[in-house]
């Protein structure tokens, strides 16, 4: 996106909230129930004051926290997260950790309305990917993060991490985990190695394969496999083309679902032996299950690296608290425990060398401390930047012939 | 119907009662009346209202999940060419459903009425039962039941029973499941309805020499009417705009309407206005449907 409209969208923000002409529409309809009228002028201008609500973390020592399936450590038989307790006893902070999240998308159409209200969505920690994040920060949706009081993130946050387009300098929002999309399946059952994205589509497949519904894994993987560059110079006919290719595989019963988080389920429950998949649930649930045989890989044409980021909503009033949250998850000894259950790529600095102490051998696994070369040679890349025009177009493509038909 | 209400003696249509005091009486029933208006005037009419003005709005060009006010029908456009087959969908699964429900409530409802004795109490707990548990997770219960690897599947592969080698994610499932959740709100009326109806009727059905088929086809039946009526529209209706089952049962391919809806709230940035549209399309649709139904079928209790 050009600066330009940048300025623009982060103009308009407060202003022009969905909710604000929502609320106006009642009385709109009956006014305009005589005269169509053509688009308004969109609103332009500098930026404008963020207005922060107060922080009672002095006084509130609560914390709640939205996250994703499988993304913290968990002591199965208590049902309580280990590093989470930890933090707990050493601030006094009362944490409420719930797995809200099932994709960006649905999240967000739920808690974004609120948030443009001022309201408050009973949340002091949301962690949303990069490409979301930057909508988000876009809309000062977010509070803006005091860097100074947050010593751990500073000096441990992993060089590449630090100065990500959508938030440079890191004023907003706080790596969690990276990750990759890949194939993910059960290799005892699939009975052979799965290495290209084609070899999803097999006859002894039909009907037990799942992909994600986020369309910037899916789509981006496919279109990988089909010889384009997802990080740049590619338009709407390489994503239709992509679109195709999956609607032909439902349609002809290859792909059973497209899901979010909860695609965990029907792999769990045999319905379905493979996947375009994220790579830690794919550890994870070999070992929830206990079967070594789920397989983690990126397909031959490539596979794609994303974040998901922490951020504080513009209406909590635990700014404070969260922030000490975050810099908990930078002291690498706490990252390597967590890193080591979820298996995700850790986003932290000198957690490599305290992964030794916990199981050297995952401190040598490329999905969780992966080097450049490992990145290059797998052809792992990231969805390019879309305009929002394009985030509306594309997003609307994805639901109206892949999600809902 | 009415003079079999005479027959049983039906004290609402006895003509010995006295005319109402008309004056002071409508006063009290419109007091009466106010907080039920106020309900619906606050939590239905507004929200109507509301919705018919997001179905007219447009996206704003450029800032995606930004509306403004409009007169734009493209949307209802939209609603109707794009999800026809959507509509269709929902309206025949329904449909089938409420079918299904019937033919499962009656027999049940007629057993709890005449013949279950000292065990009606248990059976009427047992329709309820259900109840007390959410619906998402009894759903939720039976995507785990007839999963792939689970032992209904099992058993009917075994059986040689299940050519396609799954239940879940079929639309058999959706309609299966649309029937069970739904089931309690028609077996309830319909059993409402019979165990209301006086034995005797049905008695002097067999003393008139008519045999036991003919006697329920022209006494039985017929006094259950409202009861069968007021059923099928309890099933119906939701069932039609019910996405859930489809959601976690049912395939990728080939959602109902609600999923649409559904859908274009929660996952296209801009996509209220459409999914308002398909909303006040579906609620005008079935009103039609339940409109026209009723004037065939419908019994003057009822209506």
């Amino acid at each position: 996106m050009s600066p330009g409209a940048a300025a623009v969208l982060a103009g308009m923000g407060p202003r022009l909230s969905r909710r604000a002409l929502l609320g106006t529409g009642a009385a709109a309809a009956t006014t305009l129930a005589l005269a169509g009228c053509a688009p308004p002028e969109p609103p332009t201008g500098g930026a404008p004051e963020l207005k922060l609500p107060e922080d009672l973390s002095d006084s509130e020592k609560v914390l709640k926290w939205a996250n994703w399936t499988a993304y913290l450590d968990v002591n199965e038989k208590s049902g309580k997260y280990p590093t989470l307790e930890g933090f707990m006893k050493q601030t006094g902070i009362e944490v409420t950790y719930s797995e809200d999240i099932e994709d960006n998308d649905s999240y967000f159409a739920k808690v974004g309305p609120q948030l443009r209200a001022g309201q408050s969505i009973d949340r002091d920690i949301i962690t949303m990917t990069d490409w979301m994040s930057a909508r988000i920060i876009r809309e000062q949706l977010c509070q803006p993060l005091e860097l100074a009081q947050m010593p751990n993130v500073v000096s441990n946050l992993l060089q590449p991490l630090k100065d990500v387009p959508f938030d440079p300098g890191r004023n907003y929002s706080v790596t969690w985990q990276s990750g990759f999309a890949g194939i993910g399946y059960n290799k005892d059952k699939v009975g052979r190695e799965l290495k290209t994205l084609d070899d999803l589509w097999a006859e002894d497949l039909k009907g037990r394969v799942v992909v994600l519904s986020e369309y910037r894994d899916t789509a981006a993987l496919v279109m990988q496999s089909q010889g384009v560059d997802i990080t740049s110079g590619w338009g709407k006919a390489e994503f239709e083309n992509a679109i195709e290719l999956i609607e032909q595989k439902i349609e002809d019963g290859y792909i059973r679902k497209v899901k979010g988080n909860s695609y965990l389920e029907d792999l769990t429950s045999g319905n379905a032996l493979a996947g375009i998949t994220w790579s830690g649930d794919i550890f994870i649930l070999a070992y929830d299950t206990g079967d070594p045989s789920w397989t983690f890989a990126i397909p031959e044409s490539g596979g794609t690296l994303w974040s998901d980021n922490m951020m504080v909503p513009i209406t909590s009033t635990h700014r404070s608290n969260a922030q000490q949250l975050m810099d908990y998850y930078y002291d690498p000894a706490v990252a390597a425990e967590v890193a080591a259950y979820v298996n995700y790529v850790c986003p932290v600095e000198g957690a490599q060398a305290e992964m030794e102490k916990i199981d050297p051998e995952l401190a040598k696994s490329p999905w969780i401390f992966p080097t450049a070369e490992f990145i290059a040679d797998k052809n792992i890349q990231s969805f390019r930047a879309l305009e929002p025009d394009e985030d509306i177009e594309y997003a609307d493509l994805w639901s109206s012939r892949v999600m809902g038909n | 119907m009415s003079a079999l209400a005479h027959v049983a003696g039906d004290p609402a249509v006895d003509p010995a009662a006295p005319a109402p005091e008309t004056r002071k009486r409508s006063w009290t029933a419109y007091l009466l009346l106010l907080p039920g208006v106020l309900w619906l005037g606050v939590f239905f009419l507004l929200p109507l209202v509301q919705l018919a003005a997001v179905s007219l709005q447009s996206r704003y060009p450029g800032f995606p999940g930004y509306y403004y006010s409009d007169v734009n029908f493209s949307n209802y456009a939209a609603a109707l060419t794009d999800y026809a087959p959507h509509f269709a969908r929902s309206f025949v699964y329904a449909g089938l459903a409420t079918l299904f429900a019937f033919l499962i409530s009656y027999p049940l409802a007629y057993a709890m009425a005449f013949k279950a004795g000292r065990w009606r109490n248990l059976m009427l707990i047992c329709v309820i039962a259900p109840f007390f548990t959410s619906f998402i997770l009894r759903t939720f219960a039976w995507s785990q039941i007839l999963a792939d690897e689970g032992w209904v599947v099992g058993v009917l592969s075994f059986l040689h029973l299940l050519p396609g080698g799954s239940i879940i994610n079929t639309p058999v499932a959706v309609v299966a499941g649309l029937t069970y959740n739904f089931l309690p709100f028609m077996v309830l009326p319909i059993y409402a309805s019979l165990e209301r109806a006086d034995p005797r009727v049905i008695e002097a059905g067999g003393d008139l020499y008519a045999n036991g088929i003919t006697t329920f086809r022209t006494v039985t039946l017929p006094m259950s009417m409202p009861g069968v009526l007021a059923g099928t529209l309890l099933t119906f209706i939701p069932a039609a705009g019910d996405f859930v089952n489809m959601e976690l049962l049912g395939p990728q391919r080939g959602k109902m309407v609600g999923n649409v809806i559904n859908d274009q709230f929660l996952a296209v940035p801009g996509g209220y206005p459409v999914a308002a549209a398909l909303s006040f399309t579906l609620m005008t649709a079935i009103l039609v449907m339940v409109f026209l139904y009723v004037r065939r079928f419908g019994t003057e209790e009822l209506v």
